[in-house]
């Protein structure tokens, strides 16, 4: 444990941060499903939780942007930090911060509505477009973005439900970047889909580093490996490691983290 | 920290604090509220309106349960007894010597008013039958001081109700003049007046319109029941037995389709064409006796199968598959694993769907229309099949029946009509959710 | 059991099996002549009786069926006094007997019979029940020798390697069968009564008359004679009220259903949802009721002469607005549990993916959740409208009884169901077109709600399917 605090010291002492988490604890009712979880997110770096099935790497990206408030008998306690301010401060409006911590989820959700205007929606209830042109071109960069505007631009009026699912998840990601957020939470946004589509998703994710910082939660090691800069290895609810996504995979500190990465448990 | 964040972040050049909320976030959050306001206005205008209508049934129909009564001891001797029987208006003349034994008490009492016997009959209504049957059943009274209790006249029955408008009590009005009701006022002080509960509307049968505070309720409560009778016996085994062949038996092909489709339908078939049918094929075709309640059982039968099939066949498809494989693992048939494992298990279900549907049927009336279940019963049936057969109406078309007269005592007992018809409905639904309740299982 | 040689095991089936199957045997066959002899034997008697009416008795303004219908009345009378002994077996089927003497002792058994019957009905009743005596003899014969025939029949088929267990399943599946089909034989009967009367109908009176002719006023007076009546001003009345009530259940239910199913506690909802509900389940007399006595009276004190707001629009309690809003408040309950349902089979996905992007509830709600439940509650809504379209004791109560085609909510106009109710209750006969036309009626409304059900139902059905 010492260890961890260690490296995350160092990790701040050199990168920016953008998330700052600090002891947060999650209940469900009496379950009590996030224990006393610290860490710090970086800005334009890709984060990836990794853990076991229900050791609560999702519940805790919930947290981030609150979305955890529209389940009933959550409960969210300790600090964090976006950009410094708290987000679970009373003064905070839930859709201002989500406005700019987005959120792409599991399954692919695209609205029952045409593939612009799915894009356009976050932009709408915003107020990012001053009038039609500049939203088409928000529609078009971010269609860009989400690395799917070539396949859909002669079809923006057909409905979003009619995609693929890979182009539906890249549609759902287009859409989260499109109201400009600062953050991106991913919820295992390729375990739906099939490899090629995961790999198109991924590339994606990598060009995404650039603007913003991601936060991605998967099950798979590999794809961890593959796309993330950090890796935060969560189990039975606890932080376990947190640190280098080359160092977690080569030399793991905790023997936890070993076990998990080596196949033993999860 | 925040500025470094900021300049790295060209792509979000106007950054904002989480903390500071904008115009447009207020604008937005109106918004949301007063939306939310509207779908809590919605419920509320629904609350209202159940609470109006439970005040105005309750406020207009509990005085039909209470009735204004004269009680007076009254000494009939033998003598008087054989001349009233001698005359041609017997009642009449047991009227006149109640009114007399009024008078007279009325005088002793030291109440000061008009005590002609016009004045007195406008206050105590039509007793002479009261006196005579009671007389005619018991001539070992004569004699006797008796008291008696009788309705008094229906307006001062109103006036004491608060509902009999007071402008209309003019000395031009041949029911009810100003000084009637100051003696009214005496005798309720006096003790010879007083307001009773009104068992007689509960037990009783209908009146015509020329005795309006007599009219009870209790034989179409009876012909009620006789239906809800001939609905449970015939709807509770056909339903059950629908429902489980087409859940459990039915191989799906064009008929089941046909009877599923026709099932969901009929369901939806607005109640009054169940009347027509009844009409057509029970009473046009297969001349069964009109206004009987077989008849309307037959009809509200048809109406409520759908109500029971269809919550039967939830029930039967809440209990899981594994109970019938064990019951076919075991070597039992098909039909004796429907019936000895899956049905009992069903049945709260079964149960509580039929009570549901029952409650329906119950208060239906449409339907009883076309059947002409309005039938003017003047007494009791006195078989139980002759109670099948013979005319009767029904709680609801008794109802309907008593809204159509002009009299306001109707109206009055119209709105205490709906007050049993709702307890009996309400009694219903609570053994329905109990049974739920007990029986409840979580598979 | 003995040529099991004693042992039940050698049974193929369980010993009652055995039971039942002779039991079924017995019942069976001797209930359906049972059933069929019930249902033939007034018919034959009312034939052969018809063809022993003498030419003098149908006088003007009687026909046969009111003559048989007196018929059955007097014989049934005869029953009722001879089993109250109010008269002699003997005397009740003597020639001697006249209408005169007996119309007293029939009033005193509880049937009045009216004065224009005459001996001839007399004698056609003792007949009557002579051969209803003669028929219910051979039929208690007839049915005892079916029992005991089938009774005999499974006797001998009685022994141990006889399947008793299938065959009785068999029957047993039989029946269970022939219940379903109960519901195709309802839906046959309601098709069948309504297109002969409705044919009889338009044999009296021209169809196109009925369907296009912009008045109704019937005439109950001169037979036949100058009645008007034209469907299109009840169409309106109905589509007019159902309109006022849609107008009320419609927002009022759907955004109950939202915030109860959005926003509302657990607690709140528990006891909400339950509350509204009752409004379902109050018999439609009781809104009747409520629409003539209350709601009518109260809308006066508004919109009627000398009412608070100094306008004479409402004439009367009856009225477009009085049954439409009652009507309406019926709807709610109706409105808000179905399209609670059906917000709430849309996916928690979407409303996640509207959250997450930092839409308001309430925008989430407006362009997600709705536009998403859009095709179940325009299903819900048609379903709400077929039922306040069929809907009868509010109008018959709370709409008034005039016809016409007007824009005015205060005014008071009359349904089809209405319009059904009147001519048919009472003891009117069924020749005329003033009262056939309510089978025509009936057929219209059957027609149009069975269109919206069936549309309805495909509607939700397909919007189900597209979230399963």
């Amino acid at each position: 444990m010492y260890d961890d605090a260690r490296l995350i010291e160092r990790n701040v002492a050199t990168m920016d941060t953008k998330i700052s988490a600090k002891g947060v604890d999650v209940f469900y009712a009496d379950t009590h499903a996030i224990k006393d979880v610290n860490v710090e997110i970086e800005d334009k770096t890709v984060t990836a939780f990794i853990g076991p099935s229900g050791c609560g790497k999702s519940t805790f990206l919930r947290c981030i942007n609150r979305m955890n408030d529209t389940i009933d008998i959550c409960r969210v306690t300790g600090d964090i930090l976006l950009d410094g301010e708290d987000i679970n401060d009373k003064r905070v409006d839930p859709v201002q911060l989500r406005a700019k911590v987005g959120m792409v989820f599991q399954k692919p959700n695209p609205f029952p509505k045409s593939i612009y205007d799915n894009i356009a929606y976050g932009p709408r209830i915003h107020g990012l477009a001053k009038n039609k042109a500049e939203l088409d071109d928000i529609v078009e960069k971010s269609l860009r973005r989400g690395a799917i505007w070539d396949e859909v631009k002669d079809r923006l009026d057909a409905p979003g439900t009619g995609l693929s699912g890979g182009q539906q998840q890249r549609l759902c990601i287009a859409r989260a970047v499109a109201t400009e957020p600062e953050v991106l939470l991913m919820d295992e946004p390729c375990s739906a889909l099939d490899p090629i589509a995961t790999g198109q998703v991924e590339e994606l994710i990598d060009e995404l580093r650039l603007n913003f910082s991601v936060v991605i939660v998967t099950h798979s090691m590999q794809q961890a490996a593959r796309v993330s800069q950090k890796t935060a290895f969560f189990h039975l609810g606890s932080l376990v490691e947190y640190g280098d996504t080359g160092q977690i995979f080569t030399n793991p500190v905790d023997p936890r983290t070993e076990s998990y990465i080596t196949g033993r448990i999860g | 920290m925040t500025d470094a964040t900021a300049a790295a972040a060209p792509t979000n050049p106007a950054k904002s604090s989480l903390l500071a909320v904008n115009d447009r976030i207020r604008r937005r959050n109106a918004a949301e509220a007063r939306f939310k306001y509207y779908g809590l206005a919605a419920i509320i205008v629904g609350l209202l309106s159940l609470v109006i209508l439970l005040t105005a049934i309750l406020s207009n129909g509990i005085p039909a349960f209470q009735r204004t009564v004269v009680q007076l001891e009254v000494t009939v001797t033998p003598e008087e007894y054989e001349a009233a029987e001698g005359t041609l208006f017997k009642t009449k003349e047991y009227e006149a010597l109640f009114v007399g034994a009024l008078s007279a008490t009325l005088e002793n009492a030291g109440i000061d008013a008009d005590l002609s016997s016009d004045a007195l009959e406008r206050l105590v209504g039509k007793v002479g039958n009261n006196l005579r049957a009671f007389y005619r059943e018991n001539e070992d009274q004569l004699g006797q001081p008796v008291t008696f209790e009788v309705p008094a006249a229906s307006r001062i029955d109103r006036y004491f109700k608060g509902t009999l408008a007071v402008e209309n009590i003019t000395a031009e009005n041949r029911f009810i003049q100003p000084a009637d009701v100051d003696v009214a006022e005496a005798m309720m002080e006096a003790g010879l007046m007083a307001t009773v509960f009104d068992w007689n509307f509960i037990t009783g049968v209908d009146t015509g319109v020329d005795n309006p505070g007599g009219a009870g309720i209790g034989a179409s409560v009876l012909g009620s029941f006789l239906m809800m009778f001939v609905v449970l016996v015939l709807a509770l085994p056909i339903g059950v037995a629908a429902s489980i062949y087409l859940e459990e038996f039915a191989p799906k092909n064009r008929f089941t389709d046909l009877i599923e489709v026709n099932i969901s339908n009929l369901a939806a078939v607005p109640s009054i064409v169940f009347g027509i049918l009844g009409l057509a094929v029970f009473i046009q075709f297969m001349h069964l006796p009109q206004s009987a309640p077989l008849v309307g059982g037959l009809v509200l039968t048809l109406m409520t199968l759908p109500t029971i099939i269809i919550a039967t066949r939830a029930s039967l498809k809440a209990v899981p598959p594994s109970i019938r494989d064990a019951a076919l693992g075991v070597g039992a048939s098909k039909m004796q694993a429907v019936f000895h494992h899956v049905l009992p298990l069903a049945a709260p279900g079964i149960l509580t769907g039929t009570i549901i549907g029952l409650a329906q049927a119950l208060g239906e009336t449409a339907p009883l229309l076309l059947i002409g279940m309005v039938g003017f019963v003047a007494r009791y049936p006195e078989t139980f099949m002759g109670g099948l057969e013979g005319p009767n109406s029904a709680l609801p078309a008794q109802i309907y029946n008593w809204v159509s007269r002009s009299d306001a005592v109707f109206t009055e007992k119209a709105w205490g009509g709906i007050i049993i018809l709702l307890v009996f409905l309400l009694t219903m639904n609570i053994i329905a959710i109990l049974l739920r309740r007990r029986f409840e299982r979580r598979w | 059991m003995a040529s099991a040689g004693g042992d039940r095991r050698n049974l193929h089936s369980l010993p009652n099996y055995y039971g039942y199957h002779a039991a079924l045997w017995a019942f069976v066959p001797a209930f359906v002549l049972l059933c069929l002899w019930l249902i033939a034997q007034p018919l034959l008697i009312g034939a052969s009786l018809s063809a022993n009416v003498p030419a003098g008795a149908l006088g003007d303004g009687m026909n046969m069926s009111l003559l048989m219908s007196d018929v059955s009345r007097v014989a049934g009378g005869l029953d009722t006094a001879v089993a109250g002994g109010a008269i002699s077996a003997a005397d009740a089927t003597s020639p001697a007997l006249t209408m005169d003497s007996l119309r007293a002792t029939l009033t005193a058994a509880g049937v009045p019979i009216g004065s224009d019957v005459g001996d001839v009905v007399l004698r056609l009743a003792q007949q009557y029940r002579a051969s209803s005596a003669v028929g219910y003899g051979l039929m208690t014969a007839a049915v005892a020798i079916l029992a005991i025939g089938g009774l005999g029949w499974a006797w001998t088929r009685t022994n141990a390697a006889f399947r008793a267990r299938n065959i009785v399943e068999r029957a047993v599946l039989g029946l269970l069968i022939a219940a379903a089909s109960i519901a195709i034989l309802t839906t046959i009967g309601i098709i069948f009564s309504l297109i002969f009367n409705t044919v009889e109908f338009f044999r009296l009176y021209p169809a196109s008359e009925f369907f296009f002719l912009l008045e109704w006023a019937p005439s109950f007076s001169g037979r036949g004679g100058a009645s008007s009546l034209g469907v299109l001003p009840l169409l309106w009345g109905t589509l007019y009220i159902s309109l006022v009530a849609l107008a009320v259940a419609v927002p009022v239910g759907l955004l109950s259903a939202i915030y109860l199913s959005e926003y509302a506690s657990p607690t709140v909802r528990s006891v909400a949802k339950p509350l509204l509900e009752i409004l379902a389940g109050i018999p439609t007399i009781v809104y009747g009721l409520f629409a003539l006595l209350t709601v009518g009276p109260f809308l006066v004190s508004f919109f009627g002469e000398g009412g608070y707001l100094g306008v004479t629009w409402m004439g009367g309690g009856t009225a477009v607005m009085t049954a439409g809003l009652v009507m309406g408040i019926m709807l709610i309950p109706f409105v808000s549990s179905l399209s609670d349902d059906i917000i709430n089979a849309v996916p928690q996905a979407m409303r996640d993916g509207s959250l997450g992007l930092g839409a308001t509830q309430s925008e989430t709600i407006r362009q997600v959740v709705l536009p998403a439940a859009l095709p179940g509650i325009v299903g819900a809504i048609l379903l709400a409208a077929s039922r306040a379209i069929g809907e009868t004791m509010i109008v018959v109560l709370g709409a008034g009884a005039a016809a016409r085609l007007s824009l005015n909510p205060f005014e008071a106009m009359t349904t089809i169901t209405a319009k059904i109710v009147s001519p048919l209750t009472g003891d009117s006969d069924f020749a005329s077109p003033e009262a056939l036309v309510a089978f025509a009626l009936g057929m219209t409304l059957f027609v149009i709600t069975l269109g919206l059900n069936v549309f309805a139902l495909y509607i939700v059905r397909k919007y189900r399917e597209q979230y399963e």
